[in-house]
């Protein structure tokens, strides 16, 4: 009973608020059809010229063919991690666990060992991060002494069929390019790497 | 006539009159994608590729055709089997069977046989086409009933609610433009408006019947079961009488509504919008109201009416899915207000002021 009264109660102040016109019903959908027509025929008109080749943009439509065409990425948004090489293409990390420390979500793995070569002491063994947990904080970019983990790559589509996909292991991650600097065929070829 | 070509201009004519619906229909569905897309400025559907091109998104109808024969036909527990079975067919059948009393032409003379553009030309046409459009209903209902599912079910009784409610409107508008027009042969009715008023208005329909144009076009939008009166089946959310249908079965239901959409425009155009009839296009060629004619071969003329009739349904087509995607869902009181408190009325208005008129003009 309540609820009857609160929906005529909702209907006397709508049918209050409108005209006799606009309860008539039929002129405010012919106002409506002639909005949507509006935009039909105008669109319609941009698309044969597009589908002709005499434009290439559509002026009127906003949508963005996702996969193929992409919006620029800020410079500083954060993306899939990296792990950066010094000059002899070895690792910048020197598997301090700063990062690991910092992590919230507890998704970076660090195997340190005994460093190769003089004046670096460390080095990673193995470096796993596990996408399955990372919540792309951005506090090991932050974190790293050596600027060696970064969050540039440009990849946002990450993907995997099984919890093992997402784990990324150091290889991947050194062969990992910042946005700027990748090919499309790259970024490609890093996608279908994720997905495996 | 001659009982070879009797025979096979009927064939010819029903083929072209079941084709002619089953073809709009099917583009009907791509255009239930593309055109709500451009009226709101989107793109709309192009990923389904054949030979890597997208063909205006016609690779998706393909899709669709095959995906809802290839799935499985799961018929749950408890139906009744029979008329589970049966349900779709009654409701395509009772809607494809209209289209033969609705004339798509004049006449075409072929080897000095004429033949009418009509695959039956009864003298009570338009009565017939009020009959099976009601009986087409048996399926919404039988499909809710026979289901064994208390949503189908209320939603087969939405439907045949909504279904009585503006089929009475249809009666009433239709009886006021056969007043008008004085007969009730579909192919009589087109004929009667190749008249013009004037020199130069044509004696259509909607020229003698405005408010039974409205009042008919809104009553047939409501007998497609479309937005926004798509109540009996409301597939977004309460879902209806096609509840425990899939595969071909469901798209037999599905594709009804768009035949049903073919149908209505179909009947409008019939009725109102002058069916076949080209204004100025009398059988021997054009006579223009400013003078002077161009003279046409007879055939010429008809097969021009031909495409005049198919281009009327389609924009009458273009204008329901128009609606379609403009218009919210009425609510389920305002559904039956407007159909009992507003359309019946304003048709038996409709009536009695068209029979006055009638009996004063003549």
């Amino acid at each position: 009973m309540a609820v009857q009264n609160t929906i005529k109660v909702a209907a006397q102040r709508r049918e209050a608020t409108l005209g006799f016109w606009e309860q008539a019903y039929i002129f405010e959908a012919v106002r409506g059809l002639w909005i949507t027509t509006r935009h039909f025929v105008g669109n319609l008109y941009y698309h044969v010229l597009k589908l002709f080749g005499i434009i290439t943009v559509h002026p009127l439509t906003p949508t963005i063919q996702y996969p193929e065409e992409r919006r620029p990425l800020a410079p500083r948004l954060r993306t899939l991690h990296r792990l950066a090489r010094r000059e002899d293409s070895s690792p910048r990390c020197v598997a301090c666990m700063m990062c690991e420390t910092v992590c919230p979500a507890l998704c970076i793995k660090i195997v340190a060992a005994e460093g190769s070569r003089p004046g670096v002491e460390k080095r990673p063994k193995s470096f796993d991060i596990d996408l399955g947990r990372c919540i792309f904080c951005g506090y090991c970019v932050e974190a790293c002494p050596e600027d060696a983990i970064r969050m540039d790559t440009g990849i946002l589509d990450i993907a995997a069929y099984s919890r093992e996909g997402m784990l990324l292991d150091m290889d991947l991650l050194l062969s990992l390019q910042p946005a700027q600097q990748q090919t499309d065929k790259e970024v490609d070829r890093l996608q279908r790497l994720l997905l495996k | 006539m001659n009982p070879v070509v009797y025979w096979t201009s009927t064939i010819a004519k029903s083929a072209y009159i079941l084709v002619f619906p089953l073809t709009l229909a099917f583009f009907l569905v791509w255009a239930e994608r593309k055109q709500s897309a451009v009226m709101q400025d989107r793109i709309g559907a192009n990923r389904a590729k054949f030979l890597g091109r997208p063909f205006l998104g016609l690779v998706h109808m393909v899709c669709d055709a095959v995906k809802m024969f290839v799935k499985e036909d799961f018929v749950p527990d408890g139906p009744h089997r029979i008329l589970h079975t049966l349900a779709p067919f009654l409701a395509m059948f009772f809607a494809l069977i209209t289209f033969a009393v609705i004339p798509f032409g004049y006449q075409l003379t072929i080897a000095g046989e004429t033949i009418g553009l009509q695959v039956a030309d009864l003298n009570v046409g338009i009565l017939f086409i009020f009959a099976m459009a009601s009986l087409g209903v048996y399926g919404m209902v039988l499909a809710g009933w026979s289901s064994n599912n208390n949503y189908a079910l209320l939603g087969g009784i939405r439907a045949s609610a909504q279904m009585i409610s503006y089929e009475i409107c249809i009666g009433m508008t239709i009886i006021g433009a056969v007043l008008a027009l004085g007969t009730l042969s579909m192919q009589e009715l087109v004929i009667q408006q190749g008249h013009h008023y004037f020199g130069w208005l044509p004696r259509w329909g909607v020229v003698l019947q405005p408010l039974g144009f409205l009042l008919f076009f809104t009553a047939g939008v409501a007998e497609t079961k479309r937005v926004p009166f798509d109540m009996p089946e409301g597939e977004s959310e309460i879902i209806g009488f096609n509840l425990e249908y899939s595969s071909m079965k469901f798209a037999m239901f599905l594709f009804t509504d768009f035949i049903e959409t073919v149908l209505i425009a179909a009947v409008t155009v019939t009725l109102f919008f002058g069916g076949w009839q080209i204004p100025w296009l009398a059988n021997t060629g054009f006579v223009w109201p400013w003078g002077g004619d161009w003279e046409m071969h007879p055939n010429v003329v008809n097969i021009l009416r031909m495409a005049a009739f198919a281009v009327k349904v389609t924009f009458f087509c273009w204008l329901m899915m128009a609606i379609r995607w403009t218009l919210p869902r009425f609510r389920y009181d305002q559904l039956m207000d407007l159909g009992w408190k507003w359309l019946l009325p304003l048709s038996l208005a409709n009536i009695v002021f068209t029979a006055l008129a009638v009996w004063f003009v003549r």
